[in-house]
């Protein structure tokens, strides 16, 4: 801890602490409101089909039933998040209209006096509906006949006119040509649900003076309040948002998903609306991390150097964009790792296939990315006969190299972090490696 | 089917609820008594969130009909310890940094509390043990064992052993 | 049959702040008659910690003692605009916000100080106490609260402070992709020893050995807090959990903690780190992000470490006792045992 601070650097106690331990700490479902209701969701039981019609009339007649939302009172239903960032297009509903893309999509709020009647409601609504065929598959996704997701005709998101964000530095074709070892690999990995031990939930309150208060377990407060705003078209300062204390989060609890509806169910019946996930709802409805497909094809020299790396990805995206375009951006700026590659070339793909929508997890873009790169790593550690600390630190980079996109590096410390590990493991590194700083190159270049 | 009444001791004081058939204990807690320091993480038993004691014994409630628990004693994290977080296990979870969010935490403290009731010398794998049924997202489990074992050196009165 | 040992390693970078920036953090930070500072936030604490590590910049860059501030958040009507907490932005943005309103109250506190005491801005300093003094005249010192409550009650002053911090949206080239994603990079390098079971395919993590470099900590515990948490999760994506365990097929898909498989404490391995401090040349006292990075580089390394174990490359996740026993019947195959 540097001398001058007096509080930074130091393990302070936790200002939240009691309040745990005594479980004291208000988490978003502890509250009670008088007259409470409830909104549970009636959602598509198969992955892909047009609606031909929705029979509300038997659940209308279980006790405790309140109302029904569907998309007709829904003032702006679209629930496009990234809207709010300039992200086209908007291409997901709140409440379905005529079609549902994938197993869990709500097509139908209940609202009732209890969390029973709410469920026994819901178990009641009668869908008529038109199964079409569905596609699970990345890459089949992307092949022509394939079964089409979007409303837009094919299943990529689209970034300026390109199927996938893309990357150029160099040539890497030419660096392959002379690379001494071409080493590939395809890496894939599975949905990952952020799993968070308290599930999503929010509890709207209409207030005396006409403003609602939406007290909910969101990792982005404004975030939630502004798309709130837009798809129940009322001002933003006619809603209060409370929040603060989230059982969790990883990324599971910023898609602004019960907020809205629970608001909407507080507008029309002019009571508390409660609407919190199941952990069913929360393992298979929320918001997973992306499956990913990497492929990986580097261009290698026989001292170690990666001269050329070309990087093609497929996230799938599930029915609906969520935060996934942004994801492969983000992707596409960490695809060639923190490693001097003078040449290199990435396509990230958003592919859209008729599975629940995936959307921000801890380590967004990137997780997957890492695990694939590192592990190819040592594949052309293998190749060329060097050990797995030797080719890192051969190519790691440098503060002042430029990075695939163009970016100079800046506070890169790669080189000293792996001295440090391997002093605590008692790996003994070769002097040269020992005496590496991350510094400038002295010929400017990687 | 009509609803019934239930007695029962929640810490030190009776209380009575009205209840239709099938309710559970995490309900009743919850919802009808205020005792939100149960949690509720998954109602299916699956993540140990909504831990009481019943007569001392650890339980899920939110497996228990509350029917079960007529005439017993039950106790939640508010009832067991004290507002204050002197009990030598809340003081250990808060040295140990045995908590994050701090949604798991009313369910490990119980489960550790039981634990060391029964058995105030457990072994490390004895705690590993207990805490199988609980699950936390946030701190890998290592500062919650290592917050039981310092509690369990400290002993109840909160003097080393 | 044999336990098979092995170890793996793995280094990594991670961005600080939403990709391509536009994510804006304010804080609003004002004195109480009683001498405590509120610093209103709408930010969450998703149980890292952030409102520890908040309270203690703003008690750093005002002077005062953390027991002085109070950390007020998330309510829109009283905090002011946050992007949110994700993309390891939190301790980075609102700390950065934190330190510009910290900054302007600190210097309403010195005015009116300077006044009370009848002295030059330059001579007063913090005991970091609570208190403020004439440098060189240990007896000339005020209680901050005694400050603050002369800036109400006789001066007519507030003592407050606004800041804001942004990275501007960075535009992103369709063609070349060249982009400006992030504020900063912090580092890190796993070590993951396993050991393989070649009859069942159960892998034992034995231990995972980290560096990270981080900028600069704030709060140290909270750190380790999410490191030997990132391990947890990182050892769980590497080994254990899938919604849909037989991706692309949606069947069988996890409904519940019992379907889900996470590892529990039994499963924890040792796990040993090292922390560096390399300051940011952008973040609040040199931070950087941290909560995400963590979980990362531990995939990989046990990943590898299989390989070096066993022989078996595995390039799927998670790694299941399926595929490495697959591995293991294949590469006996191509070798003709």
């Amino acid at each position: 801890m540097s001398p001058t601070h007096h509080v930074v650097g130091r393990s302070v106690a936790r200002a939240d602490g009691i309040g745990h331990v005594t479980g004291r700490t208000v988490f978003t479902t502890d509250r009670a409101f008088p007259g409470l209701l409830h909104l549970k969701v009636v959602r598509s039981p198969v992955h892909h089909a047009r609606i031909r019609g929705v029979d509300l009339s038997e659940a209308e007649r279980v006790p405790g039933f309140v109302r029904a939302l569907t998309h007709a009172d829904v003032p702006h239903n679209v629930y496009t998040i990234l809207g709010l960032i300039g992200v086209e297009p908007e291409e997901e509903f709140v409440l379905a209209v005529d079609r549902v893309r994938y197993k869990g999509e709500p097509i139908v709020a209940i609202v009732a006096e209890s969390e029973q009647a709410a469920n026994d409601a819901v178990a009641r609504v009668k869908l008529d509906l038109e199964e079409l065929p569905a596609v699970f598959d990345v890459e089949e996704a992307l092949k022509p006949g394939a079964p089409i997701v979007t409303h837009w005709g094919n299943n990529t998101f689209m970034y300026e006119g390109h199927p996938c964000r893309r990357v150029r530095f160099g040539d890497v074709e030419a660096a392959f040509a002379r690379a001494d070892h071409i080493v590939e690999g395809v890496y894939d990995t599975k949905p990952i649900e952020q799993a968070p031990t308290e599930t999503t939930a929010a509890i709207a309150v209409p207030e005396a003076n006409g403003r609602y208060t939406v007290y909910t377990n969101t990792q982005a407060l404004y975030f939630s309040l502004d798309n709130t705003s837009i798809i129940l078209q009322v001002p933003g300062n006619q809603l209060h948002f409370i929040g603060g204390t989230v059982g969790g989060g990883f990324g599971g609890k910023v898609d602004v998903i019960v907020e809205p509806l629970a608001t909407l169910a507080a507008m029309k019946t002019n009571r508390p609306v409660r609407y919190a996930f199941s952990r069913s709802e929360e393992m298979q409805v929320s918001s997973t991390r992306s499956a990913w497909r990497i492929y990986v094809k580097d261009g290698v020299m026989a001292d170690g150097r990666l001269i050329a790396r070309k990087v093609t990805s497929y996230a799938d995206s599930g029915a609906y964009s969520r935060q996934t375009p942004y994801a492969l951006t983000k992707h596409a700026a960490n695809a060639a790792g923190p490693y001097a590659i003078p040449n290199v070339s990435i396509d990230a793909y958003c592919v859209f296939t008729n599975r629940q929508p995936t959307s921000a997890m801890r380590g967004f873009g990137i997780t997957m990315a890492s695990f694939a790169l590192e592990v190819q790593m040592d594949k052309i550690a293998e190749v060329v006969g060097l050990d797995p600390w030797s080719v890192r630190f051969i190519n790691a980079y440098h503060n002042g190299d430029m990075k695939p996109h163009r970016k100079l590096v800046e506070d890169a410390t790669l080189i000293e972090t792996m001295q440090a590990a391997a002093r605590l493991v008692g790996h003994e590194l070769p002097e040269a490696f020992q005496a590496m700083t991350s510094d400038p190159r002295p010929d400017g270049g990687a | 089917m009509a609803s019934t009444i239930v007695t029962f001791e929640l810490g030190d004081r009776e209380v009575e609820v009205m209840v239709r058939p099938m309710t559970t204990l995490q309900t009743v807690l919850r919802y009808q008594l205020g005792q939100t320091a149960v949690k509720e993480g998954c109602r299916q038993g699956g993540c140990g969130s909504c831990t009481v004691l019943v007569d001392g014994e650890p339980v899920m409630s939110c497996l228990l009909p509350v029917e079960e628990v007529a005439g017993r004693r039950v106790d939640t994290l508010e009832t067991a310890m004290p507002t204050d977080g002197s009990d030598p296990l809340q003081q250990a979870f808060i040295e140990q940094g045995a908590f994050q969010c701090g949604y798991c935490t009313p369910g490990m403290l119980m489960v550790s509390r039981a634990l060391l009731d029964h058995d105030p010398h457990p072994s490390r794998e004895t705690i590993i043990d207990t805490l199988a049924g609980n699950v936390c997202r946030c701190t890998g489990y290592a500062p919650i064992t290592a917050a039981v074992q310092a509690a369990a050196r400290a002993g109840k009165d909160g003097q080393p052993r | 049959m044999a336990k098979l040992r092995g170890t793996g390693m793995s280094a990594v970078n991670y961005p600080t702040g939403m990709n391509l920036g536009g994510d804006p953090s304010q804080a609003l930070i004002h004195a109480t008659t009683s001498g405590s500072f509120v610093v209103s936030l709408s930010a969450t604490d998703l149980g890292q910690g952030l409102r520890t590590v908040i309270g203690q910049i703003a008690a750093e860059t005002l002077g005062v003692r953390m027991e002085d501030v109070v950390v007020d958040t998330a309510d829109t009507d009283t905090g002011p605009h946050d992007m949110g907490t994700f993309a390891s932005r939190a301790t980075h943005r609102v700390g950065n916000a934190v330190i510009a309103a910290a900054v302007e109250a600190r210097e309403a506190l010195l005015d009116v100080a300077a006044e009370e005491f009848e002295a030059a801005r330059s001579d007063l300093v913090f005991d970091g106490q609570g208190n403020l003094m004439v440098q060189g005249a240990p007896d000339r010192s005020l209680k901050i609260a005694d400050i603050a409550a002369a800036a109400q009650f006789k001066y007519g002053k507030t003592i407050a402070g606004r800041g804001a911090w942004m990275k501007p949206k960075s535009p992103v080239d369709p063609e070349t992709g060249a982009m400006d994603p992030d504020s900063t990079e912090a580092h890190a390098c796993t070590v993951a020893e396993v050991e393989v079971d070649t009859e069942t395919g159960e892998v034992t993590v034995l231990s995972i050995k980290s560096a990270y470099e981080v900028g600069q900590q704030v709060n140290p515990a909270l750190v380790k807090g999410q490191i030997v948490g990132g391990a947890w999760m990182g050892l769980s994506h590497a080994l254990y959990e899938t919604t849909q365990p037989y991706y692309p097929d949606p069947d069988h898909a996890a409904k519940d903690f019992s379907e889900y498989l996470m590892p529990g404490a039994y499963e924890m391995p040792e796990i040993e780190c090292v922390v560096l401090e390399y300051p940011s040349s952008n973040g609040p006292y040199g931070v950087k992000g941290v909560g995400e990075m963590t979980a990362n580089s531990p995939i990989p390394a046990i990943v590898n470490a299989i390989y070096h174990a066993t022989g078996v490359r595995i390039d799927e996740l998670p790694v299941t006792p399926e595929l490495i026993l697959r591995g293991l019947d294949a590469k006996a195959r191509a070798t003709g045992d």
